[in-house]
């Protein structure tokens, strides 16, 4: 009997999976997924494992949690209706949705919307959190946790065209990063109990980029904040400044990760090596050829990649950033591309996914699939599919 | 006997899982009650937090009736509490449908007909309904078009305007107009109200929009002071010191003094650029007065691109440091105390050195509402004393 209540308390961490996609560009927000049977070629007909509608906005990214997907929403005629749904992953059905009520301000740019950041899990919890500043903590089965009104406690932390920065959880605290023209901070937020851990302050200067967690000096993960001043490293557990880079860096697209090198919008790209024994980071190369536009990078084994405003896909190598070839797609791309294997996945701004193999001399567009509405989102990777979102269906594609 | 009590307690705590996970355990009354309190006790940077998640736990298990009690204790004032209040509402509704328990209608829609109670929670008891039973939520929406829920007159205008579109189609345009124009006095989403004055316009019909949505259009304005580097948003300029308008300014290009402001747009913007010309590196004010019928709470609602501040009766309510991001009608919204009487409205709104064409824009827009969004008109008092030019101080 001991064993079946500790099975009834033990339940829900265990529907986590090792194929979960948590946060933001998945784990370690690589962008990278460890998947082997992703369609490659995209037909409708036979990819689409399913397709549902949802109830409001958004360009979040799905998260996933064992065979669980969670999206968030936003509604009404101010789009101050808050949607956290969980749905099926198998056949797309709903188990739960709760809904809110924004308590800060929820004007966005007409390209962005209140379901702005993607959600983050550690396996148990799900944090999502929203352009008002609203951040819920529920369990996996829905059930309200905390929460936290972000812009009730700081007035001036918003920016009229809206905040898109996704939060990180890492050692139990929530980072979450918050930068307006008006107010700017990092909050660490204990994620059992809402609370703050720590605040620092930022530079006043909107921004809407993600923290990153990259392996700092001696293993340890390290959080690095990317801002219009460049990088500041930090410990997660303490806010505690780290080391910083203070060549600028970009305010909308993040940087990319691999291991312990960080990939940084700034002049161009600029990789920075950041697990160096007595020296913050070891500045690799720069690269000007390979600046992003609003897509962040993807590192993809010894290759960059980032999308410009063309539409035109640049591949550098991560050894000296030399700009191996480049390929035009059809764009404009706010999504951030993902990858599996050789393949990379993107979707532009009309719906329209391709995949690129990037096995190929100079890439190659291999696969095509028209989804038939705007996509802002970036898509998410896991357990066998890949999920794309657009103000009004979300899909899942798979291998038959 | 030691091993059977041991057994006893976790077989105990077993079957109370196993009861709680399939919502069998039910809290009393007076327990519901007192988890209501500890979640309203929640504050700010999650003061409270704590105990709001024990009173969740508790009422996670409160039985279907134990809802009204819940949507009761929402619309005091905070939004994070009725947060809380509406997770526990869904999670105990969603509970219960699942185990094909009825929700106890009659109640959720006689909470729904009595509109002095929480607009919010009855909008929450009225999504309940729908899920149970559309059609009836659907007919209750009639006669819901002047609810102080905004939710629910938003629908129920929306009800009607499709009647208006149906009467059009019927080519009773005179059918048409009559309903699009007693929505439009009804609609508080702007949105909605948008929507209106574009068809009634397309029917030919003449349409204010600064006057239905209430803008403040009567101003005088000083300007321009010298904001070099930004540094107007946190300067304190004269007229925020002692309100004069008969004084006279060092300003940004030579003396300036204060001047009627005699135009606006259509969407309620005063203008900077007009009397001021397009500078860059400039902060202005603008002063009006409302004349109040009597003393109330009201919202100063603020759109705009610019840095702003804004003082009521003297008393700072709330400014933002940012330029050219984005603006909206209602964007910041603040709450005032007006007087009875006169109450005077001052904004500073500043413009940075941006260059780029889309860094032109120097204006706001302000109307007053009730909480729903109500345009609040001053009367004519306040016009009469803002018409002439005045050389006293206030």
């Amino acid at each position: 009997m001991t064993r079946i209540f500790a099975f009834l308390v033990c339940l829900t961490p265990l529907i986590a999976q090792a194929s979960d996609w948590r946060q933001f560009r998945g784990p370690q927000g690589t962008g990278v997924s460890d998947e082997t049977q992703l369609p490659t070629t995209l037909d409708a007909g036979k990819n689409l494992a399913w397709k549902t509608a949802l109830p409001g906005r958004g360009l979040s990214s799905p998260i996933i949690v064992g065979d669980r997907v969670f999206v968030t929403c936003s509604s009404g005629a101010n789009q101050d209706r808050l949607h956290v749904i969980c749905f099926n992953a198998g056949d797309g059905s709903k188990r739960w949705e709760r809904q809110f009520w924004a308590t800060g301000r929820t004007t966005c740019h007409e390209k962005i919307s209140v379901a702005a950041p993607t959600s983050a899990s550690d396996g148990e919890r799900l944090f999502a959190l929203f352009s008002s500043n609203d951040l819920f903590c529920l369990d996996l089965e829905g059930n309200l946790l905390w929460l936290r009104g972000l812009m009730k406690d700081y007035p001036n932390a918003s920016n009229g065209l809206g905040l898109a920065s996704s939060p990180v959880v890492v050692d139990g605290v929530l980072v979450s990063q918050i930068e307006t023209d008006g107010e700017a901070f990092v909050v660490g937020i204990d994620a059992a109990t809402g609370l703050n851990r720590w605040k620092i302050e930022r530079p006043k200067k909107a921004n809407w980029t993600s923290p990153l967690l990259v392996r700092g000096a001696k293993g340890k993960m390290v959080v690095a904040l990317q801002a219009s001043t460049g990088i500041t490293a930090i410990d997660p557990t303490s806010g505690n400044e780290l080391w910083k880079y203070t060549e600028g860096a970009s305010t909308v697209p993040s940087s990319a990760v691999r291991g312990d090198t960080l990939y940084v919008p700034s002049n161009g790209i600029t990789a920075l090596q950041t697990s160096q024994d007595g020296a913050p980071f070891k500045q690799l190369w720069r690269a000007t050829q390979l600046r992003p536009a609003t897509a962040s990078p993807i590192v993809v084994e010894d290759r960059i990649l980032t999308l410009n405003d063309a539409g035109v896909l640049n591949c550098g190598d991560t050894i000296e950033g030399k700009r191996l070839w480049q390929l035009r797609l059809k764009g404009p791309f706010s999504a951030t591309p993902l990858a599996a294997g050789h393949f990379l996945y993107l979707v532009n701004e009309k719906g329209l996914a391709q995949v690129v193999d990037l096995s190929k001399p100079e890439g190659e567009v291999v696969g095509e699939l028209d989804l038939g509405e705007p996509i802002i989102g970036t898509p998410s990777i896991g357990g066998g599919g890949i999920y794309f979102r657009s103000d009004r269906h979300l899909w899942k594609i798979q291998k038959t | 006997m030691f091993t059977r009590s041991v057994v006893t307690i976790r077989l105990s705590l077993i079957f109370t899982a196993a009861a709680v996970c399939n919502g069998l355990f039910f809290v009393s009354a007076a327990e519901v009650e007192e988890s209501v309190r500890a979640i309203r006790g929640i504050g700010a940077e999650g003061k409270g937090q704590v105990e709001a998640a024990k009173a969740m736990q508790s009422l996670r298990s409160a039985d279907a009736k134990s809802i009204l009690t819940i949507l009761m204790a929402m619309g005091e004032g905070n939004a994070l509490a009725d947060n809380w209040l509406r997770a526990a509402v869904e999670t105990i509704a969603q509970r219960e449908m699942t185990k094909g328990t009825r929700l106890p209608m009659l109640e959720l829609g006689q909470f729904v007909l009595e509109t002095s109670n929480p607009p919010r929670a009855r909008r929450l008891a009225f999504e309940l309904i729908t899920r149970v039973d559309p059609v009836t939520a659907d007919r209750m929406l009639t006669g819901m078009v002047n609810d102080p829920s905004t939710e629910l007159r938003r629908e129920a205008v929306q009800k009607t305007i499709q009647q208006a579109e149906t009467s059009l189609a019927e080519s009773n345009k005179v059918g048409a107009v009559l309903l699009f124009q007693q929505m439009l006095g009804l609609a508080r989403d702007v949105d909605q109200v948008d929507s209106i004055a574009k068809s009634l316009r397309t029917l030919g019909q003449t349409v204010d929009l600064p006057w239905t949505l209430g803008f403040l259009t009567q101003w005088k304005v000083v300007g321009p002071f010298d904001s070099t580097g930004g540094k107007g948003f946190a300067a304190v300029y004269r007229p925020e010191e002692t309100l004069d308008l008969g004084a006279e300014y060092d300003g940004k290009t030579g003396k300036v003094r204060w001047q009627t402001l005699a135009q606006t747009e259509e969407d309620g913007s005063a203008s900077m650029n007009k009397p001021f010309t397009p500078l860059k590196g400039a902060a202005a004010f603008a002063y009006t007065e409302f004349n109040s019928e009597h003393a109330q709470t009201a919202e100063l609602r603020l759109g705009s691109k610019n840095a702003f501040k804004v003082w009521l009766n003297g008393k700072f309510l709330f400014g933002q440091e940012e330029y050219h991001r984005n603006k909206a009608i209602d964007q910041y919204r603040m709450a005032g105390q007006f007087q009875a009487g006169r109450n005077i409205i001052l904004v500073k709104v500043c413009q940075n050195e941006q260059t780029e064409d889309w860094a032109t824009e120097w204006d706001f827009q302000l109307r007053v509402c009730d909480s729903l969004g109500t345009p609040l008109r001053s009367s004519a008092l306040a016009k009469a004393v803002i018409a002439p030019a005045s050389g006293g101080k206030l």
